[in-house]
């Protein structure tokens, strides 16, 4: 269980790497990029593109992505907060499956 | 492979939404079956890991990027049901906190990440345990096939959306490029890059329990799913 611990901290302070790689994922891109591509931003596309503001868009803290430097802090507190919240919810899910406890020791 | 929101109509969101119903209430009933509450903590590891392999982008040539699943590990540990939860909550709190992956998109995300993603994965590696070959590398051409077969499902969706939904002068209404442009674009990254990342992620993690000892995890709570004797 310590080992995957450690495992698991050195995971989230590496997450940063993933920072590196340039460009947007092909299919990801903004609405922005889009209008580039193909000259034009289809009405749906941008009826539709902004359903939900996200608190911390692109694992950025809003404002606190000037820098390399912000960026990692911004993913490293990201992955800490989207693991901290998969958490509360396989608590609440536990409360409502799985067998209770018995044959499996 | 996450789907943004206005990349795919509203319709096309529904379908694929619905398509996860079934899915989710089968997952929840497996779960049941098969995991003690005690045990969903697992669940969660599981979760946590595919969120946070996530976010490692790989370059792709082209100037895209791509990234692991984990998917096929998650079916190997937890069962291809249990997998599907715990994928499914990470892309929900990656679309909810993070803008990554649409809302009204979830359910087709889920559908290619959740659903194909690990069974196909799952089912390759089953195949390839049947014909006798070794777990880490049945792991890891499982998670190869894995992520790709969900590559493809997502490049489908978006490719069709230009040929279902366009104005009458031809301009599409939500994603721009058709079949003929996203498979090859989404197949060449996952096929060359991304699928091998992924196959080494799963292997080598695969790899490393057997050798550390802890290979209980690679089947305590599949073994009575396939009958498998720890």
């Amino acid at each position: 269980m310590k080992k995957l611990l450690i495992a698991a901290i050195v995971i989230i302070l590496l997450t940063p790497i993933g920072l590196l790689a340039p460009g947007s994922a092909w299919g990801e891109w903004g609405i922005d990029e889009v209008k580039n591509m193909v000259g034009y931003v289809p009405n749906g596309m941008k009826h539709f593109s902004d359903t939900v503001k996200a608190l911390f868009p692109d694992y950025g803290i809003p404002g606190f992505d000037k820098n390399f430097f912000q960026q990692s802090i911004g993913y490293i507190f990201s992955a800490i907060v989207g693991i901290a919240v998969i958490a509360i919810v396989f608590f609440i899910l536990s409360k409502m499956i799985g067998r209770h406890e018995g044959k499996n020791e | 492979m996450h789907i943004p929101d206005g990349y795919l109509s509203p319709s096309t969101c529904a379908v694929m939404g619905a398509a996860m119903v079934p899915v989710l209430a089968v997952a929840t009933k497996k779960v049941n079956e098969t995991f003690d509450k005690k045990d969903v903590p697992t669940m969660a590891i599981g979760s946590a890991f595919a969120f946070t392999i996530m976010m490692f982008n790989v370059p792709i040539p082209g100037g895209t990027t791509a990234h692991a699943v984990g998917a096929t590990l998650l079916a190997i540990a937890l069962g291809p049901w249990g997998a599907s939860i715990s994928l499914t909550v990470a892309l929900l709190i990656q679309s909810l906190f993070f803008g990554d992956g649409g809302i009204l998109a979830l359910g087709a995300n889920s559908f290619n990440m959740a659903f194909v993603a690990p069974f196909v994965g799952y089912g390759v590696y089953m195949l390839l345990q049947k014909l006798k070959a070794g777990k880490v590398i049945s792991s890891a051409i499982g998670a190869y096939a894995g992520i790709n077969a969900a590559a493809l499902a997502a490049s489908i969706e978006l490719g069709l959306q230009p040929v279902l939904f366009h104005t009458a002068d031809g301009r599409a209404l939500y994603f721009p490029y058709g079949l003929s442009q996203s498979i090859p674009a989404m197949m060449i990254a996952h096929l060359t890059i991304a699928g091998l990342v992924e196959a080494a992620v799963t292997g080598l993690v695969v790899y490393y329990l057997i050798k550390a000892g802890e290979d209980n995890l690679l089947y305590k709570f599949t073994y009575r799913l396939r009958g498998e004797n720890k």
